[in-house]
């Protein structure tokens, strides 16, 4: 999936992150803070790079801060930001793109 | 060297602070020790004036020195404003490598930090730290160690000898011009000065500080004229609304209450719960919640408790005004309620020694049937971190977690079993303040589990059949199983502190952290 406007998902609230997705300069580049970095920063990045993989996602600039968010909840907030970037509010692919 | 809780506390930390590793509870049990005492100036004179006008006149007079040692006291909580107006004195005056043994440190005491950095303060004594100073300790920028010790260790620090204080600096409430202290009368109240009983006893010069000065003589005296050389009146010793909050509002938490509730349960069905029990509990959301919870079960049951002890809240209080406990021990208010119901006559003031000294000849924590307490983390061998946060910076402070632990018969540990993506209860603690063997029982939101070493206690909660019961392996797996498997946090190669088991032996080290 293209990456069409700027688009935002997530809030700062404890257990949660805010992902943001904006065009990319020709690959992913990833800016990620988290509260948790120390103990969770490889998985973190790996939950975000294989959910942004199956949404063919392959040139972005995303910013997450993260709050100490579940896995769950990175690739919920990655999809949702993903999909509003393109205006995408109906049939989402569920089982599909989105697991 | 590996200590009793497995943790390597290295040779170079042994030799230069001259310290044995934790070798377990009982280790000094009955070894004795001559008490240290301080050189006393006598006032004899009736003309003698112990009024300084300012903290530099009772710094001068009290021969203050480059490598000093000089002490606080807490009371007075995130509303401190004593230790910056003392430091920042010594710091105009130019002393360095000076060791800051407070009873506690907060984020009150955020302006210190430059003073760490510059070499004014080069050492650091206390229950714990939060805030700035915290992570500037953690970032390596204290020159020596920090050394992080119980309240009852703290005593036993400076009972000993070990610690010695060169100048205490009491902020009190109210103080008379002959130096009786009291903690309640005045502008900033903080009801008790139970932590400073024991500098009064041991360092070379008291002073007071004071907003309040009051007629001779400030009667009853909490920390009495004989053991305060100096009197110093201030404009304001602290913020009153930061010393003493309102009493927290019960918590609304589900998974709060959830816990509060098996920690009732557990409580009530264990054997120590009859007419006359002793109970400690925290400020901690969970742990009023269970006070609130406990208190109806009591009034059903018609049980009354003996003594309640502890840093006191509103709910403890509650229970003295019902007549459901005989007598309360009060070492800290945490709330105005707390501060005001000292004067119940059956609210007594004990010292920070009556409460948890392990080198006396009994303190309180050992008459405790149950204890309620928080922590950051538990891992799978029962050892509480309280000090360390998960992400490896100094967050917080013994206190009186380790005395109780280890006092009370029942030791319950609350502790949510995740603390946002953290898996709380984890194979191995950052940091080890408080051995496993002190702690009895586990209460998360997914499950209680028992100590092994107390089949006892387990075999009641099986027959009571009131709480899920699980292994400590069981709960770690489910956290795990949510979080994934945290990575250990990296830490640098110096070591930046030490923390203290309230025998004055090593019960872990705490590292740097990398950046």
């Amino acid at each position: 999936m293209e990456i069409l406007k700027p688009a935002v998902a997530g809030t700062l609230e404890s257990s949660d992150c805010m992902v943001t997705v904006e065009p990319g300069a020709g690959q992913i580049d990833l800016d990620l803070t988290s509260s948790v970095i120390r103990q969770f920063g490889p998985q973190i990045r790996k939950v975000i790079a294989e959910t942004l993989d199956r949404l063919e996602v392959t040139d972005a600039r995303v910013t997450v801060v993260d709050k100490g968010a579940l896995d769950c909840t990175i690739k919920a907030r990655v999809e949702a930001a993903v999909f509003r970037s393109n205006g995408i509010k109906q049939n989402i692919p569920w089982g599909g793109a989105i697991k | 060297m590996i200590n009793a809780v497995g943790r390597e506390i290295p040779d170079e930390i042994l030799k230069l602070t001259g310290k044995e590793p934790f070798q377990g509870n009982h280790y000094k049990e009955g070894v004795p020790f001559r008490r240290y005492a301080p050189i006393i100036r006598p006032v004899m004179n009736n003309e003698h004036s112990k009024l300084v006008k300012d903290i530099h006149e009772a710094l001068v007079r009290c021969k203050a020195h480059n490598g000093m040692t000089v002490s606080f006291h807490h009371h007075f909580r995130e509303g401190d404003l004593v230790v910056n107006m003392v430091m920042e004195e010594i710091h105009k005056m130019g002393l360095k490598n000076i060791t800051l043994a407070a009873t506690s440190l907060g984020k009150a005491h955020d302006p210190l930090v430059p003073m760490i950095e510059d070499g004014t303060i080069t050492s650091i004594q206390a229950s714990g730290v939060r805030g700035k100073i915290g992570e500037a300790i953690s970032h390596g920028k204290l020159k020596n160690l920090a050394i992080m010790r119980s309240h009852g260790g703290r005593v036993r620090s400076l009972v000993t000898g070990e610690t010695k204080v060169d100048i205490a600096f009491i902020g009190a409430p109210t103080a008379d011009e002959y130096g009786n202290l009291r903690g309640v009368g005045g502008k900033n109240n903080c009801g008790v000065l139970s932590f400073s009983h024991v500098d009064g006893d041991c360092a070379e010069y008291v002073v007071a500080i004071t907003d309040t000065l009051v007629p001779f003589p400030n009667f009853p005296a909490h920390i009495s004229m004989t053991k305060v050389d100096y009197v110093c009146v201030v404009d304001a010793i602290g913020i009153a609304e930061k010393i003493a909050t309102g009493a927290a509002k019960p918590t609304t938490d589900q998974r709060k209450l959830m816990m509060a509730e098996y920690c009732t349960q557990v409580v009530v069905n264990t054997p120590y719960f009859k007419d006359g029990f002793s109970y400690q509990t925290g400020v901690g959301g969970a742990s009023i919640a269970s006070t609130i919870s406990l208190t109806k079960i009591m009034e059903e049951r018609g049980i009354k408790m003996g003594f309640g002890v502890g840093g006191l809240t509103k709910p403890m209080c509650d229970l003295l005004d019902k007549g459901l406990v005989r007598v309360l021990l009060d070492t800290q208010a945490f709330d105005v309620d707390a501060v005001t119901n000292v004067l119940n006559p059956a609210h007594h003031r004990i010292t920070a020694g009556a409460y948890a000294n392990p080198f006396n000849k009994g303190a309180f924590v050992n008459k405790l049937d149950y204890v309620i307490l928080a922590s950051l983390e538990v891992d799978v061998h029962f050892n509480c971190n309280v000090v360390v946060g998960s992400d490896g910076i100094i967050t917080g402070a013994q206190g009186g977690h380790p005395d109780t632990a280890q006092g009370a018969k029942c030791t319950i540990v609350i502790c949510p079993l995740l603390q946002g993506r953290i898996p709380a209860i984890c194979s191995e603690v950052t940091t080890v303040t408080t051995p496993g063997e002190s702690v009895d029982i586990v209460v998360t939101d997914y499950g209680v589990a028992v100590n092994p070493n107390r089949p006892d206690l387990l075999e009641a909660l099986e027959k009571a059949d009131c709480v899920p019961l699980k292994t400590i392996e069981q709960l770690r797996d489910e956290a795990y199983a949510i979080t994934g498997v945290p990575n250990p946090v990296e830490f640098g190669d110096r070591i930046v502190g030490i923390i203290e088991a309230r025998d004055g032996t090593i019960m872990d080290v705490v590292r740097e952290i990398k950046d």
